[in-house]
């Protein structure tokens, strides 16, 4: 080791060491004056404050703890409604732009420029304070097929009362593992005898039959409840039973996934172009159907191209979620480094956890990712 | 007699389906326009199903009927080719024409025939249209903010004082065009800074920040006849002397107090906002990220392990957290990192924590760059005797930093578009002035006009500035 190389890392650790230890050393001085203790035994206190919206059980008797939960349970779901909708509104997009019809392809090309050209929380504020405040009121709304109410205080859904839901949630994990055990026998008699069997519809009927099973013979049940107007006062009406999705998921959801799926959509336009033509020349010269062209050629390989950045659109997904505080969906940051931050005061560690969260959330993802993308490369001999 | 054809057109055919088709294209077309544009139903005769579906009927007949491969006329052809190659594309095509007809009336009646653009009050408005009057009553709130009006002035001309030095780039004679890199990233962002800490905010002339420009000034110009042996030491050691000298013996406390008078009115950054705050903080982010992003991604490139890791931890650490989060810190857990006496500006803290975010980003793209040049342009550049400074600065850097000007346009569009966040400090650029907008009771539902306004505002921006990088990236494209 010489000096040369010695010094700038040394000059770097002593600048890093000095700037953190000047922080930790106001923030020791600052706590000492505010008389706080850092420490994190504030979570298991009682929170006292009401979430408006909650998978879980929680009221203000529960600790922040479970607040914290409630939080992340929101942004995950969220999240997941986001990426499923973003990925099927994208993939559709995508595709679309690839058309030979002038017409999709520039419509798919204006939604995309459009739509990705607008910041995300200016979208969620046009859906939220604009779009679906133009709604109908509870009493005045006009139901949709007769189930479903989309008011001004929220979409009003039918919900299904189960009876006996373990034993149905078995029979689906059931019938998916066998799906899985077909495809891989399915595969070793195609690589050994040169046989096809028939994958698809086998699966579509495994997928079928197990949960019927599960009604017929498990004591499984099922009933659909449909929401009901309810009167509450004079003037305010509601729906009872069924489910109600809060306009602020509604707006989210809405606004995450129509702006997420403009980059999905490039991707996966990126994708299929950046397979050659001459793939799709030569398994068609070798006699694939054009549905084996696209099944075994094209889409192995353009899916290698696709994955990678969509899975980073996800990952960016999970994180604007985080907007939700604009508009009240009480989401983690809402929830805990909102609400919980102003009731106790404990910046440093609430903002520390919720980052934390999102670190390690992303972090898993991108330690996936990597070896994901070592899976799939090319292995060059 | 040959053999009848009913459904697909040949050479004898032709001119019969032809005429056919057409017709029925255009009627089913004429039928939704007329609809649309003069409520007229020319089918109500019929049953209410049919009598919605008639059209796109009609209209996939006709287009079924002139479907040909090679008719020879070139508007056919042209029709055809694009819009109607099968059953399936015929259909698309024919529903988004229909959606198109159908959607024009009421957004026009919207946004222009049955809006209201004269009035300053809400009463003006009582049309089923946009009250753009709404727009035109706080167009001055949506630009400036809550910056006092007889003052606005200064913004306007630090903005195209601004604008005018940042286009000098364009006329500069072949002679000045190498010292353009030093002048842009250098020069002109101390001068952006100067202008907006007099004009707009009405600052001090001599202030703590002006003595660290003048000896930065200073150690160049000295610096030009340093020799570069010493170069290294004498930019570590001299600036922070004159800095020193400068502050406590040249200028002495009767100095100072004078140099204190402001010129112009005080005005705070709270007070700031609209468009132009957008425009602040987004051009400031952009000067810091770049090259704060430049040395990350050289840093985590180095073969020093230290620097590396700190690296990678750094723009690991920011690129996992949501940008809201980053803004709750520096609102909330920043200030108990500061000495109690200490106090950093709003804005400030707002455009520190914006720029090392973003930076982030840019350096994972300028990273791609590097990785993308093949390893013999370094041992090219080595074997030529430059070290490590030198080959970057005039090997590698300007290949890679080519490369990646598509992925930098974009990390920048999102840095715009991610202004709007810095509502969680507080501070109200255009999207905050217009949720405060709304929610003024003499103003009440009024949100669509103001986000409609506003995503066209930011569409133009960011539109205008992809288009650039698209031809930023043609220009600089060579052949590898």
């Amino acid at each position: 080791m010489n000096f040369k190389k010695i010094l700038p890392q040394l000059l770097t650790l002593v600048v890093v060491i000095l700037v953190f230890g000047f922080f930790s050393y106001n923030a020791q001085v600052n706590m000492e004056n505010r008389g706080i203790t850092f420490g994190y035994g504030f979570l298991s206190q009682e929170s006292s404050f009401d979430v408006q919206f909650s998978l879980i059980e929680y009221d203000g008797s529960h600790s922040y703890f479970r607040a914290y939960l409630v939080g992340l349970l929101n942004t995950i779901l969220v999240s997941v409604i986001g990426i499923v909708f973003a990925t099927i509104i994208g993939v559709i997009v995508g595709i679309a732009r690839l058309s030979s019809n002038y017409l999709i392809e520039r419509t798919a090309a204006i939604y995309v420029e459009f739509f990705r050209n607008i910041p995300l929380l200016l979208q969620i504020f046009f859906w939220y304070f604009a779009a679906l405040r133009a709604l109908p009121l509870p009493e005045k709304a006009e139901p949709i097929f007769g189930v479903f109410f989309l008011t001004i205080k929220g979409f009003f859904v039918p919900a299904f009362v189960w009876n006996n839901l373990d034993i149905f949630i078995y029979s689906v994990i059931a019938a998916i593992v066998a799906i899985v055990f077909v495809r891989l026998y399915a595969k070793k008699k195609q690589e050994n005898q040169g046989i096809q069997t028939p994958v698809l519809s086998i699966s579509i009927g495994l997928l079928i039959i197990l949960p019927l099973l599960s009604f017929l013979l498990g004591g499984v049940d099922a009933t659909v409840e449909i929401p009901v107007i309810e009167q509450l006062s004079q003037t305010s009406f509601t729906y009872k039973g069924g489910l109600k999705l809060p306009p602020e998921l509604i707006s989210l959801a809405l606004a995450l996934s129509l702006y997420t799926a403009t980059f999905i959509a490039e991707c996966v336009r990126a994708g299929v172009q950046g397979v050659s033509k001459g793939q799709k020349e030569a398994a068609a010269s070798i006699g694939l159907t054009p549905n084996q062209v696209l099944k075994l050629v094209v889409m192995p390989q353009a899916l290698r191209i696709i994955i990678p950045p969509t899975t980073n659109q996800y990952l960016n997904l999970t994180k604007n979620s985080s907007l939700a505080a604009a508009i009240a969906y009480p989401d983690l940051v809402l929830v805990f480094a909102g609400t919980a931050l102003m009731q106790t005061g404990r910046a440093i560690e609430i903002v520390s956890i919720t980052m934390l969260t999102y670190l390690t959330l992303s972090i898993t993802i991108s330690i996936f990712m990597n070896w994901y993308n070592k899976k799939i490369a090319i292995k060059e001999k | 007699m040959n053999k009848l054809n009913f459904l697909t057109p040949d050479k004898n055919n032709l001119y019969v389906y032809l005429y056919l088709g057409i017709s029925l294209f255009s009627i089913s077309i004429l039928i939704v326009f007329l609809n649309s544009f003069f409520s007229l139903d020319l089918t109500s005769f019929l049953p209410g199903t049919i009598s919605y579906f008639l059209p796109l009927i009609i209209g996939f007949i006709g287009l079924h009927l002139i479907r040909i491969e090679y008719s020879g006329i070139k508007f056919l052809d042209i029709i055809n080719k694009n819009i109607n190659t099968n059953k399936f594309n015929a259909l698309l095509s024919l529903l988004i024409i229909f959606a198109v007809i159908k959607s024009i009336p009421p957004l026009l009646s919207w946004f222009i025939i049955d809006a209201n653009f004269a009035g300053d009050s809400k009463d003006a408005c009582s049309g089923s249209g946009a009250c753009w009057a709404y727009i035109k009553t706080w167009f001055n709130r949506f630009m400036y903010g809550m910056y006092p009006n007889a003052e606005q002035w200064r913004i306007n001309l630090s903005f195209i004082a601004l604008a005018f030095l940042g286009g000098v780039g364009f006329f500069a004679s072949e002679k000045f065009k190498k010292y353009l890199t030093l002048y842009y990233v250098v020069v002109y962002p101390v001068i952006a800074f100067l202008f907006i800490f007099f004009f707009i905010s009405g600052g001090p002339i001599f202030f703590d920040f002006s003595y660290g420009i003048i000896a930065a000034v200073i150690s160049i110009v000295i610096g030009i006849f340093i020799p570069s042996k010493f170069k290294m030491y004498y930019f570590i050691i001299i600036p922070i002397t004159i800095y020193i000298l400068l502050k406590y013996v040249f200028f002495y406390e009767e100095l100072i107090e004078l140099g204190k008078i402001q010129a112009f009115e005080w005005v705070e950054t709270g007070a700031w906002g609209g468009l132009s705050l957008t425009f602040i903080v987004s051009f400031f982010c952009l000067i810091f990220c770049f090259p704060v992003g430049l040395f990350l991604s050289l840093g985590r490139r180095s073969d020093l392990p230290i620097i590396k890791y700190i690296s990678i931890g750094f723009i690991e650490f920011w690129r996992g957290v949501p940008l809201i989060t980053v803004l709750f810190m520096s609102s909330v857990m920043f200030p108990m990192f500061l000495p109690e006496d200490m106090f950093i500006d709003k804005l400030v803290r707002v455009i520190i924590a914006i720029s090392l975010f973003e930076a982030a980003y840019v350096a994972e793209v300028i990273r791609g760059g590097l990785q993308a040049l093949p390893r013999g342009q370094y041992d090219a550049a080595k074997s030529l005797g430059m070290g490590y400074w030198k080959m970057h600065i005039f090997v590698i850097l300007p290949q890679a930093l080519k490369l990646v000007i598509p992925g930098i346009a974009n990390t920048f569009l999102a840095l715009v578009k991610d202004t709007p966040l810095i509502f969680v400090v507080g501070l109200l650029e255009i999207v905050g002035m217009l949720n405060l907008a709304k929610t003024n009771p003499e103003w009440l539902g009024f949100a669509m006009e103001g986000y409609v306004f506003a995503s066209i505002v930011f569409f133009i921006i960011c539109y205008a500035m992809s288009k650039y990088s698209y031809n930023l990236e043609q220009k600089y494209k060579t052949e590898r």
